[in-house]
């Protein structure tokens, strides 16, 4: 086999990535507090110009790259461009918010574009290690992120949490693809998947290693019973990071499921959809119900990624190409709107003051009618009220599962999501229906300001149109 | 029959459009945003008559059709088109707005804005909810209305609002998840989202009671039906004025509209087997939630009891179509029930929404709403006592007015299928004039009580207009109802044939 330029076009994206990251690492370090805004603008161009790249070698057909290690398909391209996408609305907003709280450094930039390039690996993995070296590359960035204000205890304690227990899931999952490579004897998921079906593979062996894997996946998305780090680390990361962390990381565990479940194991789905059940009911009812409770704006939408997170495992649920690219559309829907969610308390916050609270909403249709309309999208989206796009993307979901004839599913999360529809209403109600408690202007930068219209308006534009995006998610799967 | 312009998407589209155009123009000089507001709501209505005087009314097919592909990966379509069941509630829509949007004139000074854009955005949705023929596109447009009607009775409502909206919109939330769940479930078995393919398809006992519970879920809550009812007392009384018109005269109306649409035609069976269930709570909310109305010490809550009694008779009339038609002795008395059952709707529209705007005009002058502050106001308030008078006889359902019409083609069909349902269901006639005359005695005849009272100025002209036209709806569609039954004649026979029929 030999290597020349034009056989790494597929790799391209991610390679230019690689450099254009430690292009701003090194440029970063001659620039002063006051030009740091070079650090942000190379690292927004970085990003439109991966998706540029993305969107050039985007293709229908599959391409495999290294041995199999590296694939190139049309669900890798979805989803990479998805994450490059709301990769730049989390870094316009996290500017504003960085600057305010006097936290504004060159690293949140450069460890966003490597959690990113990670989180793009995941999306083109073709074997169990480059997989797992995309989620490491992810999980450590992200580690270093959570504890980025250093004078922080809160955040210092959220990163330590969040690092040993991602460790523990890391070792769980590797654990679980050590047993799987043990009983099929390869490490590609064509190999595997094509080892499993040929069923002479010993089954004991192959379900022993899949709960693992399901275990260090669910670690991964934050679902119940395996939730207990979300709303901490949600919490107790600046709010840049948090909004960075609920988003496009989402994305990237979607990939992970992908991949290693559909791809690797799909011929054992009808054991890991059982599995997914429970978490699915489980974090439809935790999720939800547990966030009723929360005062903190910041832990309550943790609780609230618990219960999306259960209506994506939905779409898995169903087993197949309908309910794969349900469970995508609904990833791509959500990561957006939690951006969005989040965005809002990095504007909010300001010198001294970081908006965390439910009632820091008190009011806010008083102080800006514009940013607590867009957030009334958002927050009815994640609902699912029409004709926000949240409903599609539950709709889509729903009837994925009654598809294969799961119709009690559907009802438990029709239900949940009537109780998850409280707390949502609890917010827009501090924004429209209470009188402020804090008069102070809003000092959000207009980069922030029109990231979070494009993300409001998205929401309403996405679900009067939702054929469109709707389209891609399916002809994601059609190959 | 249709127009050579998409008459339905403008009646939609024009006063959402319009409503975030009146969002937009904001707050600094809110006479432009209110002319602008009333301009848009006139636009609409005068664009939505065509409806009428294009409408033929030999024919029951769906008429204004316009049908585009909107979501082709899930075989949905943006599909609208009206028969005569949905026309007369869709003009009713566009009619009751203006004077919604003429009642908030002075009334609403906090963000007059936002106040007028949401009754805009609102009537698109509800004329959306009666053109939809895709069931997604009715369930978008269904589950839309929520969203400006919580932001109404949220920030302009009265002191216990955030209780009562978001009771509201939890209790009317739940009902339609479960309705969606049974519209996907029909689109796997129909391989279609087309409301009037569901119509023909073809389901066995077990599926029809399921999806006619999913149903009843759903409209029940809205109609509202007694016991799912309580969410209606407390979003009236805190709701402000517009929105208590809008919910009395238009939503609850959707809720009935739902059965005709769905329940009845879908789950003919179920609906059949069913029917003592729906009778049964029909004649409760008559009698029952009639003696509740006697007792109530708020004005608005009054006549918000009187609105569930009186869509007991509407869900009455729907339903004792059954026991008609399981009689055979008689054979025109099923059609009737509907009818009855539509007139009522359309007579209530006008007659809630009159009592509501009445009861408005006081709370503008005194702030109270109990009955006890009231008291002679006929001696300072002459113009207005007459107008609350006549509105009052309408609601009692004296002859000559809409009330009487539907009652009485209501109380017909009853009898033609049980002689008890007749009796029990004419209570009303006495209930109904017991509860809303002795609070009309109550406030507006005797002696001035009170300082406050004494001080009262009458109606202006702003009051007269909406009053006014109240008035002449309800005495036309009370004296001359013909062209009203016209219209839905062929629609409803149609309908009834198609219910008379098992699926099984």
């Amino acid at each position: 086999m030999q290597y020349d330029l034009t056989s790494l076009q597929p790799v391209l994206p991610e390679l230019f990535l690689l450099g254009a990251a430690c292009l701003v690492l090194v440029v970063d370090l001659f620039l002063s507090p006051r030009t740091r805004m070079v650090s942000y603008g190379l690292s927004l161009m970085a990003l439109l110009g991966t998706i540029a790249l993305v969107a050039w070698v985007a293709g229908p057909e599959r391409q495999t790259l290294f041995a199999g290690s590296f694939v190139r398909d049309p669900v890798a391209d979805v989803l990479k461009i998805a994450l490059l996408s709301v990769g730049v609305l989390a870094l316009a907003y996290g500017r504003g918010y960085l600057l305010g709280q006097g936290i504004y450094r060159g690293e949140y930039f450069i460890l966003a574009l490597f959690a990113l390039l990670g989180m793009m690996i995941m999306a083109s993995a073709g074997n169990f290690l480059t997989l797992y070296l995309g989620l490491e590359l992810l999980a450590l960035s992200v580690y270093a992120l959570v504890a980025f204000d250093r004078d922080s205890l809160k955040g210092a304690e959220a990163a330590m949490k969040y690092f040993v227990l991602g460790a523990l899931a890391s070792g769980m999952l590797l654990y679980g693809i050590s047993m799987l490579y043990g009983a099929t004897g390869s490490l590609t998921f064509t190999e595997v998947a094509e080892a499993i079906g040929s069923g002479e593979v010993d089954e004991t062996v192959l379900v022993f290693g899949l709960v693992f894997v399901v275990i260090g996946v669910a670690f991964k998305f934050g679902a119940v019973p395996f939730h207990m780090w979300v709303p901490d680390v949600y919490h107790g990361a600046p709010t840049a990071v948090t909004l960075f962390l609920s988003s496009t990381p989402k994305i990237a565990a979607f990939a992970l499921a992908l991949r290693l479940l559909v791809d690797g194991a799909g011929g054992l789905s009808a054991h890991w959809a059982d599995m997914l059940t429970i978490l699915v009911v489980l974090s439809l009812a935790i999720g939800n119900i547990v966030a009723i409770a929360q005062t903190n704006l910041k832990r309550m939408l943790a609780y609230s990624t618990i219960s999306h997170v259960g209506f994506i495992f939905l779409g898995f649920i169903a087993a197949n190409d309908k309910g794969y690219s349900a469970a995508l559309f609904y990833t791509v829907v959500y990561a957006l709107t939690a951006a969005g969610g989040f965005g809002l308390l990095a504007m909010l916050s300001r010198r001294g003051f970081d908006a965390e609270n439910l009632h820091d909403l008190k009011g806010l249709n008083d102080r800006s009618p514009w940013l607590a309309g867009m957030m009334l999208l958002i927050l009815f989206s994640m609902a699912g009220v029409p004709p926000t796009v949240g409903f599609f993307a539950k709709l889509l979901v729903l009837e994925a599962v009654v598809s294969v004839d799961k119709v009690w599913l559907a009802g438990v999360a029709v239900f949940f999501s009537i109780v998850g529809a409280f707390y949502y209403l609890r917010a827009v109600k501090m924004m429209y229906f209470d009188r402020p408690i804090d008069d102070a202007a809003i000092e959000a930068s207009i980069d922030s300001r029109m990231a979070f219209s494009i993300n409001g308006a998205a929401m309403l534009l996405f679900g009067l149109f939702p054929a469109g995006l709707l389209e891609v998610c399916r002809a994601a799967f059609a190959g | 029959m249709s127009a050579d312009w998409p008459i339905l998407s403008v009646v939609i589209w024009l006063p959402i459009i319009g409503g975030l155009l009146v969002l937009g123009s904001g707050d600094r000089v809110p006479n432009v945003t209110r002319w602008l507001a009333l301009l848009v709501s006139i636009l609409t209505f005068v664009l939505s008559i065509p409806l009428y005087t294009g409408f033929d009314v030999s024919t029951a097919q769906m008429q204004f059709v316009e049908n585009l592909p909107w979501i082709p990966a899930f075989d949905v379509s943006y599909h609208l088109g009206v028969d005569g069941i949905s026309m007369p509630l869709i003009l009713l829509t566009t009619f009751i707005t203006i004077l919604v949007i003429i009642a908030g004139w002075e009334v609403i000074q906090y963000k007059p804005s936002q106040y007028m854009a949401a009754f805009l955005i609102m009537e698109g949705v509800m004329v959306g909810v009666f053109a939809a023929l895709d069931a997604m596109l009715f369930y978008v447009f269904w589950e839309a209305m929520l969203i400006p009607m919580f932001i109404i009775i949220g920030i302009w409502g009265g002191p216990r609002r955030v209780y009562a909206t978001i009771k509201f919109f939890l209790y009317t939330f739940l009902g339609s998840v479960f309705m969606l769940v049974a519209l996907i479930y029909m689109y796997f078995e129909s391989g279609s989202m087309e409301i009037l393919a569901f119509h023909d398809l073809k389901l066995n006992l077990t599926e029809q009671v399921l999806i006619f519970v999913a149903f009843l879920l759903a409209f029940a809550v809205k109609v509202p039906m007694w016991p799912v009812h309580t969410w209606l007392p407390d979003a009236h009384v805190e709701a402000p004025t517009g929105g208590s018109v809008i919910l009395a005269a238009i939503m609850l109306k959707i809720g009935g509209y739902g059965f005709l649409r769905f329940s009845l035609p879908i789950t003919p069976d179920a609906s059949q087997t069913l029917d003592w269930l729906i009778i049964g709570m029909s004649l409760i909310a008559v009698v029952y939630i009639g003696f509740v109305a006697l007792v109530q010490q708020d004005m608005k809550k009054l006549i918000a009891y009187s609105s569930i009694a009186h869509m007991g008779f509407v869900t009455l009339g729907f339903f004792i179509v059954f026991r008609i038609l399981a009689n055979p002795d008689v054979d025109s008395g099923a059609v009737l029930g509907v009818q009855g059952g539509m007139v009522q709707m359309v007579s209530h529209g006008f007659i809630s929404a009159a009592m509501f705007l009445c009861v408005g005009v006081l709370y503008d002058r005194l702030h109270s709403r109990q009955i006890a502050d009231y008291g002679g106001v006929v001696n300072v308030m002459p113009w207005f006592a007459f107008f609350m008078v006549f509105f009052a006889m309408a609601n009692a359902g004296l002859p000559g007015t809409s009330g009487f019409v539907g009652e009485f083609m209501v109380i017909l069909a009853s009898f033609r299928a049980d002689f008890w349902f007749a009796v029990l269901a004419a209570t009303t006639l006495i209930l109904g004039a017991a509860y809303t005359l002795w609070m009309i005695k109550r406030v507006v005849f005797g002696e001035v009580r009170s300082e406050g009272v004494a001080a009262l100025s009458d109606i202006n002209a702003r009051e007269v207009v909406v009053l006014a036209s109240l008035a002449l709806a309800v005495l036309a569609l009370g004296l001359w109802p013909a062209p009203l039954i016209e219209v839905m004649d062929a629609s409803i026979g149609n309908l009834v044939q198609h219910i008379g029929v098992s699926k099984l």
